[in-house]
C-alpha cells in the first residue's frame, strides 16, 4: 500500500509525519534540528529517499541538511565526518556556501537593487527560502533565496552556483523586498521542457525562463496591483505563491497579496480569478493532483490582518479553475482562530484520492484525505509552520 | 593546545559535546583560530564569520578572560592565556529578547 510522508518546516525545527494510505492514523519525527528555522523541506521525485533541508538562523546563518534515507538521518552536504572532498583531503564546507556571481562573464554584474527608501542597497544573501529538486536528477536542486536569486547545484548540494541571469536582466537594480524581504520563494520546473522555470520574487513578480536559466522575462501581465505607483508594471508586484499541476505544464495558478490569478499560456497574460471568494487576500494556493481544475486557497482577511475572517479557518475549493469557489469547513476550527497560512506551507499528495495539506502559524498541520471534503489535525502543537511538503511513497 | 568553547547550536552541528581543542603553529589570533577550527570542523564554515569577507556574523561575540574581543582586529594576539590554553577562546551567541 502507498504511504505518504509529510515535511513540515516550522520557526523550531523540522518534523517529518508519516502515515499508509489511509491516512488516518499518522506518526511524528522530530524535531530535527531543533530550534533552527526550518524554511523549506522538498523530496526529490527521483528518489523518495533524497531530501534537502533550508536550515538557518539569525545567529549562525544558513545550512543546507541532506537525507539520503527519508529523514532518518541528515548531513551536510560534503561535510559529513569521513567524506573527503577538498584539497588536502579536508572535506570543503561550502553546502552553505552562497555567494551572488557578480563577475563580468555574465555580462551584467548586478550589485545593488532598490531599498525600502528608493535608494540602492548591496545584495546580501541571508536565506534559502525554497529548495527545489530536479524532478530526473536526484543530485540537481535549486534554491530560491532572500536577497532575491536562483542557485543551482549539480553535486547534491555540496556547491552552488548563481543562475545570474536572473538578477542581470534589466529590471533587477529596480526590484524593491516587500514586507518580508526580498526573497524568491517559488520554483517551478516544467516536467516537459528542461529548459523552462518559473520562478517568484516578493515584491517584484513572476519570471520564465526558457533557455535553462540563462535569459528570464517578466510574466506580470494582467497583474493589476493598486498599491505600487505604476499598478500595472511590468515588475514591482508582490505575488505570494505559484502553483502548477504537472499535466497541465503552461496553466499557471496565482496569489498575489490581493487577487487569485491564472494563465493559460505559461504566464504570458494573468487574468483574476478570484470570483466569489469573501476576501481574496492569501499566501497558499495549489492545484489537486489529478483535476487540473481543481484548486485551492486559504482567504486571509486582509494584508493589515494577516488571520482569516471572523475567526474562521476555511479553505476555498474551485472546481472550475478558478471564479467559482466552494467553502471547505468540516474539521477546521470555526472560531476563535487568528492563525496564518504561510506561503509554502500547502501541498498536495498523489494518491487516487487527492490528499490535501496545509500548515499554520499556530503550530497544527491539517489533512484531508478527500480533496478537502473534510479536515483533520495531524499535529497540533509545533512551532509555527513555515512549510508543508507531501511525497507520495510506494 | 587551544581551547574554544561554541554555541550549543554549533557544537551540534560540529558533533561535540564539550569544548573544542585545537593546534594552532604561529600567532594565535581571531584569525588564526577560526582558520583552524573550520578546518578541523568544516561544518562550521559560514556560520562564525562570513564564506567570503571573513567577518563575523553580527549576533557573534568573542570573549575571552571576561573581556569581549569581538571588535578588535582578527589579526590582534590574543590573550596568553589562551594562546597557552590556560582560559577558552568563548564564542557566544548575543542574547535577544526580554
Amino acid at each position: 500500500m502507498s504511504r505518504v510522508r509529510v515535511l513540515a518546516g516550522t520557526r523550531k525545527g523540522a518534523f517529518i509525519l508519516t502515515s499508509d494510505g489511509k491516512r488516518e492514523k499518522w506518526d511524528i519525527s522530530g524535531p530535527h534540528f531543533a530550534g533552527w528555522e526550518m524554511y523549506h523541506l522538498k523530496g526529490s521525485l527521483a528518489d523518495p529517499n533524497r531530501i534537502y533541508a533550508s536550515q538557518c538562523s539569525g545567529w549562525f546563518g544558513q545550512i543546507i541538511q541532506r537525507s539520503d534515507d527519508g529523514g532518518k538521518t541528515w548531513t551536510q552536504p560534503g561535510t559529513p565526518p569521513g567524506e573527503q572532498a577538498g584539497p588536502g583531503g579536508m572535506p570543503k564546507g561550502e553546502s552553505n556556501k552562497f555567494v551572488y556571481d557578480t563577475s563580468a562573464a555574465t555580462g551584467k554584474p548586478l550589485t545593488t537593487h532598490m531599498w525600502y527608501d528608493g535608494t540602492q542597497h548591496a545584495w546580501e544573501f541571508k536565506r534559502v527560502w525554497h529548495l527545489e529538486p530536479s524532478p530526473t536528477e536526484p543530485d540537481t536542486v535549486y534554491a530560491g533565496v532572500e536577497d532575491a536569486g536562483l542557485f543551482r547545484s549539480t553535486d547534491g548540494g555540496k556547491n552552488w552556483k548563481e543562475l545570474s541571469g536572473l538578477r542581470g536582466h534589466e529590471s533587477g537594480a529596480g526590484w524593491q523586498p516587500g514586507a518580508g524581504g526580498m526573497c524568491l520563494h517559488t520554483i517551478i520546473l516544467d516536467p516537459r521542457d528542461p529548459k523552462r522555470i518559473y520562478i517568484a520574487i516578493s515584491a517584484a513578480g513572476a519570471f520564465r525562463t526558457d533557455d535553462g536559466g540563462k535569459t528570464w522575462r517578466p510574466i506580470n501581465k494582467g497583474l493589476h496591483s493598486q498599491y505600487i505607483p505604476n499598478p500595472t508594471a511590468e515588475v514591482g508586484h508582490c505575488v505570494h505563491h505559484v502553483a502548477m499541476n504537472p499535466s497541465r505544464p503552461g496553466v499557471l495558478f496565482m496569489q498575489k497579496h490581493w487577487d487569485v490569478m491564472r494563465s493559460d499560456n505559461a504566464g504570458d497574460l494573468w487574468k483574476e480569478v478570484s470570483g466569489n471568494l469573501p476576501t481574496d487576500f492569501g499566501f497558499v494556493i495549489d492545484v489537486h493532483a489529478h483535476e487540473p481544475e481543481t484548486i485551492y486557497v486559504v482567504p486571509i482577511k486582509s494584508d493589515g490582518e494577516h488571520f482569516p475572517l471572523d475567526g474562521k479557518l476555511r479553505v476555498y475549493r474551485s472546481r472550475t479553475g478558478g471564479n467559482e469557489w466552494e467553502e471547505l469547513a468540516k474539521g477546521l476550527p470555526q472560531r476563535d482562530c487568528y492563525v496564518n497560512v504561510l506561503r509554502d506551507a500547502m501541498a498536495v499528495d498523489s494518491l487516487d484520492k487527492c490528499g490535501v495539506y496545509f500548515g499554520t502559524t499556530g503550530g497544527q498541520v491539517y489533512a484531508s484525505a478527500d480533496s478537502g471534503d473534510n479536515w483533520s489535525p495531524i499535529a497540533q502543537h509545533l512551532p509555527a509552520v513555515l512549510s508543508v511538503e507531501v511525497q507520495t511513497l510506494p | 593546545m587551544i581551547r574554544v568553547v561554541l554555541p550549543g547550536h554549533l557544537r551540534t552541528l560540529a558533533r561535540v559535546s564539550s569544548e573544542v581543542q585545537l593546534e594552532i603553529v604561529g600567532p594565535v589570533t581571531q584569525r588564526s583560530v577560526l582558520d583552524a577550527l573550520e578546518a578541523q570542523y568544516p561544518m562550521l564554515r559560514g556560520t562564525i564569520r562570513d564564506h567570503v569577507t571573513h567577518e563575523r556574523r553580527p549576533f557573534l561575540r568573542f570573549f575571552a578572560c571576561e573581556e569581549d574581543y569581538s571588535l578588535e582586529p582578527p589579526d590582534t594576539p590574543l590573550p596568553d592565556a589562551v594562546a597557552s590554553g590556560a582560559e577558552p577562546l568563548l564564542i557566544i551567541g548575543a542574547i535577544a529578547g526580554g
